[in-house]
């Protein structure tokens, strides 16, 4: 493997690993600011309990996002200098406009929610845990314009050997933006909400602390049933701003080789194992054409021809994204996101008007679906950035231009080595802490002290 | 004075708040072997930054992303060429930043004791190795005709980066010594302050030695000159308040010392970013390295309407946690 290559699996290693934390974390700021609220607004002690033991799984969530995302900023400069000279002028913005609006906010009102307990009057406390929710997803914003300049390049024009900017507004309104952004977001809340419903199925299928796991059950299965329509309406409009902007992408989506009017969507296709010829496919008449130019008879085209058109363009090269990786990402985002809504409404039907159902299997597959959203998390960006290639900057720059001339493969391989083994080794820590405070009881609320001066309401 | 010079000017700015503020975190975490007696004393200083040390670390991430938006160039050639310092760097972040939300997660002294040496190693590097890239960019490395750095990792290694790696390291140390004398009560807040005096001479003497390399080095800049003696007063004048007992106006000074220090750097450093020990025809300027005017312009606004923002609130953090703790204040 040459450096090329290593790069790119350190920032899909990185990548992927930065995203399992951060949709957690974007959908559990704003649940644990909902609960949060519905205990200063009620004075319930429960919502209060539950505030406490959410916020605790929140924020051990929270720090591997925040450390993880470090990385994510230098990654650009250290493996990708070539590509940072290039949009430097463009895609920096974004960057720095994400810590400097974002990234402050959101560890600041952070700290302030975890020690300003009995410090801060009630509703400002409160207000702290709101300004993070819009803190991460505020960050989500930038960082995805930032990720669409390289979907969609809009704003700029080349000059002096780089992407210079032309119009900014033009950058942060994206159509591929506006689209993926709040499909991004209903994600997270989905992820959320499959969590909230994972955790308290484990207490609720033994019956613990109700009174604080039942609403909590509730509150997630709700979530993850209004995201997902929500994900299912902007992920439509996606596909057909992906169908307009990045046609090859959507071709590979569906391993679409040759256009069609109308197009099948396939269920199921076996390819050669280089990916450039199918075997064997079983599709549902008329589908893709519907998913990417809405209607039922339209024409999408396919891998070949696009390939021809590209060459045309852009002079010969190969302009194909790695079709089996494209296919069943797509498919995997789909099927792991819809299966964990299924999941969420018949779990729904089963706990009706306070029913309680005693077969353990269904609370044991309620906690286990909380892989799911995970795992359409990553697949969804996989697919995403894989379908992009060849181009780093679609249409503008390659891939192969934009790795550090100066860097060597050794380094490359130093670096990535050592991030995999200490993810790896944070992942199992995490993991561990995730469920050991998923199961403990919710802390019972403190009668209030005499002197709660004397002591810290939260100490590290 | 033109965009390039504001932009900067604002990195430098972003810099000095990574520094004053990042810096006393690096030093109470450092710290923690040498201060600490017992794991309830641990608990207490790193619940002085307990509530601070993310916003801090987000100047860093201000400070990067602004290079990246203002100085593509820079950004690049900088964080390509310094590859190794950066990856230890950020290994050292990750699990400094891991430690502090897990430590108290298990009930174990082993897994206490783990986390704190992620604290104290995790403090310790990138106190260490910013001083050593900061010397390295003041000094200049080998940069050839297209900006690349072509010179290896031991060459960064060198006499004078190691001497502004040892003072950033001391400098930290008495730094976050003297923020633990602020924050604390008790038999802590007494070793703290003696510990601060004799780091701080220490610091003084790397200080000032570097600063004079860095003079003879650069051929001598009137401005730099009285920054570097500003940084040296305000340093003695730290030390001289802390010996007193008069730890606020201690701190103020270290503050200060830390920030007219890395003025008095960047100010050197000018009118380059990155300059080629090759040929200065290669090296990186603020005119050769920067973004256009256009980009420049609108991270103008930006920054003038919420740099001021950020400020507003994160101070008011500070005087929302403006209490000092003693080991009475942490909970069983």
């Amino acid at each position: 493997m040459d450096a090329l290559d290593l790069a790119r699996w350190q920032f899909g290693i990185t990548t992927v690993y930065h995203w399992l934390f951060v949709p957690i974390t974007i959908g559990m700021s704003l649940l644990v600011a909902m609960v949060h609220t519905a205990w200063v607004r009620t004075g319930k002690p429960h919502y209060l309990r539950a505030t406490k033991f959410w916020g605790k799984l929140l924020l051990i969530n929270f720090a591997m996002g925040v450390v993880t995302g470090i990385v994510q900023e230098f990654q650009f400069g250290m493996n990708w200098s070539s590509y940072s000279r290039f949009v430097g002028d463009i895609f920096g913005a974004p960057l720095a406009m994400e810590a400097l609006l974002a990234f402050f906010l959101e560890s600041t009102f952070l700290g302030l929610w975890i020690f300003g307990w009995d410090r801060l009057p009630k509703k400002l406390h409160l207000a702290c845990i709101w300004l993070v929710a819009f803190g991460t997803m505020l960050s989500g914003y930038f960082i995805l314009a930032a990720n669409s300049f390289m979907q969609w390049p809009v704003g700029f024009t080349i000059a002096n050997g780089r992407a210079e900017l032309t119009d900014f507004g033009a950058v942060l309104t994206n159509k591929v933006v506006l689209a993926t952004f709040p499909h991004t977001i209903f994600a997270a809340w989905l992820s959320a909400g499959i969590v909230f419903m994972a955790v308290s199925a484990w207490h609720v299928g033994r019956r613990r602390d109700l009174d604080v796991f039942r609403p909590s059950l509730k509150l997630g299965l709700w979530t993850a049933l209004i995201s997902f329509v929500l994900i299912f309406f902007s992920g439509d409009t996606l596909g057909k701003i992906m169908t307009e902007t990045q046609p090859m992408k959507m071709a590979a989506a569906e391993a679409l080789y040759e256009t069609m009017q109308p197009a099948p969507f396939s269920l199921l296709t076996i390819g050669t194992l280089d990916g450039t010829e199918p075997i064997f496919q079983l599709e549902i008449p008329g589908a893709l054409s519907f998913l990417a130019t809405g209607s039922f008879d339209g024409k999408v085209q396919g891998i070949n021809d696009l390939q021809a058109q590209y060459e045309k363009e852009f002079g010969p090269g190969d302009y194909r994204p790695y079709i089996p990786i494209t296919y069943w990402g797509f498919r995997l985002m789909i099927g792991a996101g819809a299966l964990a809504a299924l999941i969420a409404l018949v779990l729904l039907w089963l706990t009706r008007k306070g029913r309680i159902p005693e077969r353990r299997w269904i609370w044991s597959v309620a906690v286990w679906s909380v892989v799911l959203p995970i795992v359409a998390h990553s697949f969804g960006w996989i697919f995403t950035e894989m379908g992009r290639q060849p181009w780093i900057v679609f249409s503008q720059m390659e891939t192969v231009a934009g790795v550090s001339p100066s860097v060597s493969a050794g380094t490359v391989l130093f670096s990535l080595i050592v991030f995999t083994l200490l993810y790896g080794v944070l992942a199992v820590v995490e993991l561990g802490l995730m469920i050991k405070y998923g199961r403990k009881a919710p802390p019972p609320v403190e009668p209030p002290k005499e002197d709660d001066d004397s002591t810290l309401a939260f100490a590290y | 004075m033109t965009l390039n010079d504001v932009w900067f000017a604002a990195i430098a700015v972003l810099w000095v708040g990574y520094f004053v503020l990042e810096g006393f975190d690096f030093g109470v975490g450092m710290l923690l072997p040498l201060l600490a007696k017992d794991g309830t004393e641990r608990r207490v200083m790193i619940n002085t930054i307990g509530p601070v040390w993310d916003g801090n670390e987000v100047w860093l991430l201000t400070a990067g992303g602004a290079t990246f938006a203002a100085f593509p160039e820079w950004y690049a050639s900088l964080f390509s060429g310094f590859y190794l310092p950066l990856l230890l760097i950020l290994v050292a972040l990750i699990l400094r930043g891991v430690a502090f939300e897990y430590r108290a997660k298990r009930d174990s002294d082993r897994w206490r004791a783990g986390w704190d040496r992620c604290i104290e190693i995790g403090s310790f590097v990138p106190a260490l190795l910013w001083g050593v890239a900061f010397a390295n960019i003041v000094r200049g490395v080998k940069l050839d005709a297209d900006h690349e750095y072509v010179g290896t990792f031991w060459d960064l290694l060198n006499p004078y980066a190691i001497l502004g790696g040892l003072v950033t390291l001391t400098l930290f140390a008495t730094h976050g010594a003297i923020f633990l004398a602020l924050k604390t009560t008790g038999d802590i807040r007494k070793r703290a302050g003696a510990l601060a005096l004799k780091l701080g001479v220490a610091a003084a003497v790397l200080a000032v030695a570097f600063l004079a390399w860095t003079q003879a080095q650069s051929g001598g800049n009137a401005w730099s000159v009285i920054l570097a003696v500003l940084a040296a007063l305000s340093l003695v004048g730290a030390l001289v308040a802390i010996y007193r007992g008069r730890e606020g106006w201690s701190f103020t000074l270290s503050a200060v010392a830390v920030g007219v220090a890395v003025v008095s750097l960047f100010v050197v450093l000018y009118p380059d970013v990155l300059p080629s020990t090759i040929s200065p025809a290669n090296s990186l300027t603020v005119q050769n390295a920067a973004a256009t005017p256009k980009t420049l312009g609108i991270m103008t606004w930006v920054a003038v309407i919420f740099l001021p923002l950020v400020l507003l609130y994160q101070s008011w953090t500070y005087w929302v946690f403006r209490r000092r703790i003693g080991v009475r204040d942490i909970p069983a």
